[in-house]
């Protein structure tokens, strides 16, 4: 095993050669503020929230996807990736509608939760109000796209883990939306197991079971990780 | 050359210490003579429009935000609606907890609307300074009472927060039941509560009392006593009923049933709504009766008008106490002020009683189900009166209609009804003294109307008051911040 050594926030950090930024990061204990990834899936690098400055590089980086190389410096946290940050989830609360209020997912919401992380007391970018409707065609679940904001979680479960690939994303720019099947409601489509795995992992109450009223949903992304280390390494029970 | 005599229009805008926002304007005619008051409700909030495409499992916690007085009331009427829309029977237990939320909700906004925001008035005097007749004024001049208000109403927002985890718009009732169980610990907590709570709600009934009696006898002839229909729900027997029962009721001042065991899901068959165009507040009435004979008053004096009886002993006893004051079927708005503090009482009472149930501690709280029906009306006592939610869904449960019908609505007429007379008996000269500002006012207080409820509006207001001529032209104005 070749190891990489580097410098992230002052800090020496070695690790095996090929792991991402973030990977390296996690394992010194440096916190970086993460959406779209989730362990046990492929990155996608979609959120941008974990963008990183690498000395020598006039562009950021999203610690998700780079590999680790050797000699570098990282930051994690400067001030212009504070405000970056901050501005992205400014951006993902007002491109939908988010109305922690009454959601589902109120008190248990990782956009919520970045959102105090991220010091956003209140956004400085208008609030858009798109016009988007709520999909209750499935039996056990619902979609409610006023509160998706696109990372594709639930599209890469589907089809990664559950191997039924019901979701996609359609569409374009500011009409870009999660769809089931070939843009059908969710429940024609006949790929869906009903497994629910989409609903695990989705990080709002944008995927919840049906009749949940708010603050109902308790999700629990670490059951997919269990579920997907079990699989790789034959290992069932603890 | 003698100016020509003109009629006029005066205006009290913002109305304070209500919930919401509204003003009042009193029209004079060319003798200087009030014409007629009106009660003008000046927000929007279109609740009925934006629910629209939203699952109806949301609509208790969406529908309790239009208020954070009587969440409650809008979260059991929700949750009563969508029980239909699954077609299911709710636990027992869950049916008692409901009841229990309700009851603690009515003692705590009855504690608001009596201590906090009416008690000033006649405490204080009508004519003392503005300024000072306020909960403030009221804790510098009586700090005893003051704190005892407090208390009873954080002793219901209390019982609130143990049912439902939150003070305010606990989303607690959910269609098919509630959420959670109530735990022996809980309930014995509660328990402890009620002693102080009925010390607090017998101390207030004594010391209106006696005010009736003596400083406030005119004002019980002048503020809204005026024949109407009184409307509610009644219980099996005919008690005192604010969750179920047999149905609504509908009596005249005379005593005689108009209707009775009426069902919510017909109400579009036995009410209509009037619109004016000077309000955002909608006016419903009798459908069989027409918008002027069809007027009826809703709320704590029109429940204990409508009951036989209460069902149980002291608030029983303040009740057949009432009816010596102002007869069976009480007509004086005034004794608004009066019911409230009877149905603390009544409140109190029946949570001892459930309290004691052992079934009210349960664990089997929720019956699950889909969509089992398409169109549903909830109802429930809300403490300013019934209240009404009307939804329809479609094949998945995404809400295609709403219509709520509040309480504060179904007192408009009797609301302006009410200024009116104040209007008439205390303006002078066509002048706008104080003294008939500050009764006008507070004839609107006696119905303790929830703006934000009624047009599903909030807000905050000063007092503004105008004097406005037959051609429309603004003659006299005063503000108070």
């Amino acid at each position: 095993m070749s190891v990489c050594t580097l410098r992230i926030d002052e800090r020496d950090v070695a690790i095996e050669a090929g792991s991402t930024l973030l990977q390296a990061a996690r394992e010194a204990g440096i916190a970086i503020p993460t959406l779209c990834v989730l362990e046990g899936l492929s990155p996608v690098a979609a959120c941008r929230l974990c963008l990183v400055e690498v000395s020598g590089s006039e562009k950021l980086l999203p610690a998700c996807i780079t590999p680790v190389q050797e000699g570098m410096q990282v930051h994690t946290a400067t001030p212009r990736l504070q405000e970056i940050r901050r501005t992205v989830i400014e951006l993902l609360f007002t491109e939908g509608n988010h109305v922690c209020a009454i959601c589902v997912a109120n008190g248990h919401c990782e956009l919520q939760d970045l959102a105090v992380e991220v010091g956003m007391d209140h956004s400085r970018l208008p609030y858009r109000f798109p016009d988007r409707h709520v999909d209750l065609s499935h039996p056990l679940f619902g979609l409610d796209h006023n509160r998706c904001v696109l990372c594709t979680r639930c599209v890469r479960v589907c089809d990664e883990v559950e191997g039924a690939h019901v979701w996609d994303v359609g569409w374009r720019g500011e009409h870009c939306r999660i769809i089931a099947g070939l843009d059908e409601p969710w429940g024609a489509v006949d790929a869906c197991t009903h497994c629910g795995k989409c609903v695990e992992v989705c990080p709002t109450g944008a995927l919840f079971h049906k009749g949940d009223t708010s603050e109902e949903k308790h999700s629990d992304p670490g059951r997919l990780q269990a579920l997907v280390h079990a699989r790789h390494h034959r290992q069932w029970t603890p | 050359m003698t100016p020509e005599p003109i009629r006029r229009t005066l205006t009290i805008d913002p109305v304070t210490r209500i919930e919401g926002h509204a003003k009042i304007s009193i029209h004079l005619d060319e003798a200087g003579a009030v014409e007629t008051a009106r009660f003008h409700v000046v927000e929007y909030r279109g609740f009925e429009a934006f629910c629209e495409g939203r699952p109806f499992t949301e609509m208790a916690a969406i529908t309790a935000r239009i208020c954070g007085i009587c969440p409650v009331s809008h979260l059991l009427a929700a949750a009563k609606t969508g029980d239909k829309i699954l077609a299911v029977g709710i636990p027992p237990a869950a049916e008692k907890l409901r009841r229990l939320m309700n009851l603690a909700q009515l003692t705590q906004s009855h504690a608001l609307s009596f201590f906090h925001l009416s008690s000033p008035d006649f405490l204080l005097g009508w004519d003392s300074d503005p300024a000072q007749r306020n909960v403030f004024g009221l804790i510098a001049a009586d700090p005893d009472l003051a704190r005892a208000g407090i208390r009873l109403r954080q002793f219901g927002q209390g019982v609130i927060e143990a049912l439902g985890g939150r003070k305010i718009h606990a989303a607690w009732a959910v269609p098919g039941g509630v959420r959670s169980p109530l735990s022996p610990d809980q309930r014995n907590q509660i328990r402890a509560g009620l002693p102080e709570a009925f010390a607090i709600a017998q101390q207030g009934l004594e010391l209106f009392k006696h005010l009736l009696d003596t400083q406030l006898r005119e004002e019980l002839q002048v503020f809204g006593d005026f024949p109407s229909l009184f409307l509610g729900l009644v219980g099996a027997d005919g008690t005192w009923e604010h969750y179920g029962g047999r149905g609504i009721r509908v009596m005249a001042s005379d005593g005689t049933l108009v209707a009775d065991g009426l069902q919510e899901d017909d109400y579009a068959s036995f009410l209509a709504e009037a619109v004016e165009p000077w309000s955002y507040l909608k006016f419903p009435y009798l459908k069989s009766l027409g918008p002027e004979a069809g007027c009826y008053r809703v709320g704590p004096l029109a429940r204990l008008n409508l009951c036989e009886r209460i069902g149980s002993e002291r608030a029983d006893r303040e009740l057949l106490e009432l009816r010596q004051r102002g007869g069976r079927v009480v007509c004086a708005s005034f004794l608004y002020h009066l019911a409230r503090l009877i149905e603390i009482v009544a409140c109190l009472e029946q949570m001892e009683r459930l309290l004691d149930d052992p079934e009210i501690t349960a664990t089997h709280v929720r019956a699950r189900a889909g969509v089992n029906c398409h169109e549903a009306v909830g109802v429930s006592e809300a403490p300013r009166g019934t209240l009404f939610h009307h939804y329809r869904v479609d094949a998945n449960g995404l809400i295609e209609k709403v219509n709520l019908i509040i309480a504060t609505g179904q007192n408009n007429s009797a609301m302006n009804r009410t200024i009116t007379q104040i209007a008439r008996h205390y303006l002078c000269d066509g002048n706008l003294s104080e003294a008939m500002l500050n009764r006008v006012e507070a004839g609107i207080r006696c119905f303790d109307p929830c703006l934000s409820c009624s047009t599903h509006a909030a807000g905050q207001m000063p007092l503004h008051v105008q004097l406005i001529g037959p051609d429309g032209a603004l003659l006299q104005e005063r503000q108070r911040p």
